[in-house]
């Protein structure tokens, strides 16, 4: 079943195209990542998902529930966790949880409350104010009210912005047990090693455009695979081999090459067939492509 | 159990909120009509006669009363959108499975609780200064409940449109004051010259009072019939364009 059906979803802010005819189609149950630059249109197409900004044109559906025709069923499908660290300074912790739990219908919900609160960290918060919680205190209860509804689809607009490593650990340990459970995760982070761990699949966003969307692993073996970095002090790289120069425009010719390797196998004939053309190389490092590569790829040249 | 149980948790929070800060929201406005009562009273009481065998200061306490009334019912509304508007807290509402009908129906009851809670308080602190009768208790139930509904409303679209807090300033001091203190509170409209006499039949809010004082006394400046339903008419007019205005997403779901 599809989790969340986005279909050409266009927003237009005066004259900036935020988002220009977006469409993605998140599966059941995946683990996915949404990323982008700072004002690639990511957060605009959450707060569309949640219903909080209505799109010009197009539609968003989250399990077969429209977001502004049939927005009861699909707001109590998803749990948002955004992005701006807001709270409502009136409640203690677990006031807060159970309010946002009453608002989806839930009003004994304290096994539940409790559960959420213990693997958070948040139990001994429990009845402290809001006010008197520190940053990622706040985050952490903003995590805790996005899944006060056990949604079946949460989306998380850059959790770990600005929190400490402690935080991270526990939330990913968290979100990672409920997608085991069968939830469907949409993450978007500025921390690219946390979506390359966390993430099976990934669409990037340009100027409100999807210019990359593939399995985490597909769009690493797309990219490069594994790199060679070889330092010359004699010789050139044969023609023959100048196909496998992944950064052709700063190769250093004679002195500097990225070399692309689909295994470990390939370093040693790279090497036979750089010494019998008479090479010498006095410096080489093995580099492993990962998605910040990828990233600054797709962000130079609009897409892959 | 009326309503759903996302509608009866956004009662509770928005009453719970004012609750919490009951020195504020409920004591202070209570002292405030005290010392009209105290100061307006000492000075007109023996110089002022609005109706026979009914004592200035037994006039001025219903116009207190209602006044607060409405006051805080659009504090309450107004001030708690505006809040969450500006720190960002109303998303938690937003997102949530409330249809913009729940929505306003619980922040105009909550205000209306916030309004009857403090004109309770008025009466409570100021009946002891003068011999108040009951002639129509079931119109001063009607009127009260419909003025705190009113202003509630009122409160919910200022808290709509106001982006800033000196937007709904500017919306409570030049609209709400000015409609509250010319509507009789203090005096009688027939003491009025004919202008200003006929000015104040087109404020809404002379009706409330109007119609709030026949209960305790059993006479005012229009028919009590007449007031109902023009405050019923207005409230009706506000309640409509406030639901419009939150199905559409109006500075709310941009």
């Amino acid at each position: 079943m599809t989790a969340i059906e986005i279909s050409n979803v266009e927003k237009r802010y005066k004259s900036l195209q935020a988002l220009g005819g977006v469409s993605l189609s998140i599966e059941e149950g995946e683990f996915f990542g949404l990323l982008g630059p700072n004002g690639a249109g990511k957060t605009t197409l959450i707060s569309i998902i949640a219903g909080l900004i209505r799109a010009d044109s197009g539609t968003v559906k989250i399990h077969g529930h429209e977001v502004t025709g049939d927005f009861r069923a699909a707001r109590k499908k998803l749990g948002v966790v955004p992005q701006e660290l807001v709270f409502d300074p009136f409640f203690t912790v677990r006031e807060t949880l159970r309010l946002q739990s009453g608002y989806f219908g839930l009003p004994n919900n304290d096994k539940w409350i409790d559960e959420v609160m213990h693997n958070l960290d948040l139990t001994n918060k429990a009845d402290t104010n809001m006010r008197a919680l520190s940053g990622g205190m706040k985050r952490r209860v903003l995590v805790a009210q996005a899944l006060v509804h056990k949604p079946p689809v949460i989306v998380l607009d850059e959790p770990t912005a600005g929190v400490d490593v402690e935080l991270r650990q526990t939330l990913w340990k968290f979100i990672s047990r409920l997608n085991r459970e069968g939830h469907t995760v949409v993450l978007t982070t500025h921390y690219l090693e946390e979506a390359q761990a966390m993430c099976k699949r990934v669409a990037m966003l340009k100027s409100g455009k999807v210019v990359a969307l593939d399995t985490m692993s597909a769009l690493i073996r797309r990219i490069s695979g594994s790199q060679l970095i070889v330092h010359m002090t004699q010789g050139d790289l044969p023609e023959d081999m100048r196909h496998l120069v992944t950064h052709p425009e700063s190769a250093e010719t004679g002195r500097k090459y990225s070399l692309r390797i689909n295994d470990y196998a390939e370093v040693e004939q790279i090497l036979a067939r750089l010494r019998a053309a008479g090479v010498v190389i006095d410096e080489m490092q093995l580099q492993q492509a990962d998605l910040e590569d990828i990233f600054l790829q797709i962000m130079d040249k609009g897409a892959l | 159990m009326i309503g759903s149980t996302g509608f009866r948790t956004l009662v509770y929070k928005e009453t719970l909120r004012f609750y919490k800060v009951a020195t504020q929201t409920v004591a202070a406005p209570i002292l405030t009509a005290m010392l009209y009562l105290l100061i307006f009273g000492h000075v007109l009481e023996g110089r002022v006669t609005v109706y026979p065998g009914v004592s200035y200061t037994a006039f001025l306490i219903p116009g207190l009363v209602m006044m607060s009334v409405l006051q805080n019912a659009f504090a309450n509304s107004s001030s708690s959108l505006i809040q969450s508007k500006i720190t960002g807290n109303l998303v938690f509402v937003l997102l949530t499975p409330l249809s913009h009908w729940e929505i306003f129906s619980a922040y105009t009851i909550a205000a209306m609780v916030r309004g009857i809670t403090v004109g309770a308080g008025v009466f409570i602190v100021t009946a002891w200064f003068a011999h108040m009768s009951f002639e129509w208790p079931l119109w001063i139930a009607v009127f009260a409940l419909l003025g705190a509904a009113i202003l509630g409303t009122m409160g919910l679209i200022a808290g709509i449109w106001a982006e800033k807090f000196d937007q709904l300033a500017a919306f409570q001091n030049f609209l709400i004051m000015p409609l509250t203190f010319l509507s009789g509170v203090f005096y009688s409209i027939h003491s009025l010259p004919p202008f200003w006499l006929t000015v104040s039949h087109l404020n809404p809010f002379f009706y409330m009072i109007d119609g709030f004082r026949y209960g305790f006394f059993g006479q005012s400046d229009i028919n009590p019939w007449t007031s109902l339903a023009i405050v019923s008419a207005f409230l009706v007019v506000l309640a409509l364009l406030a639901i419009r205005l939150l199905r559409s997403g109006y500075r709310l779901r941009h």
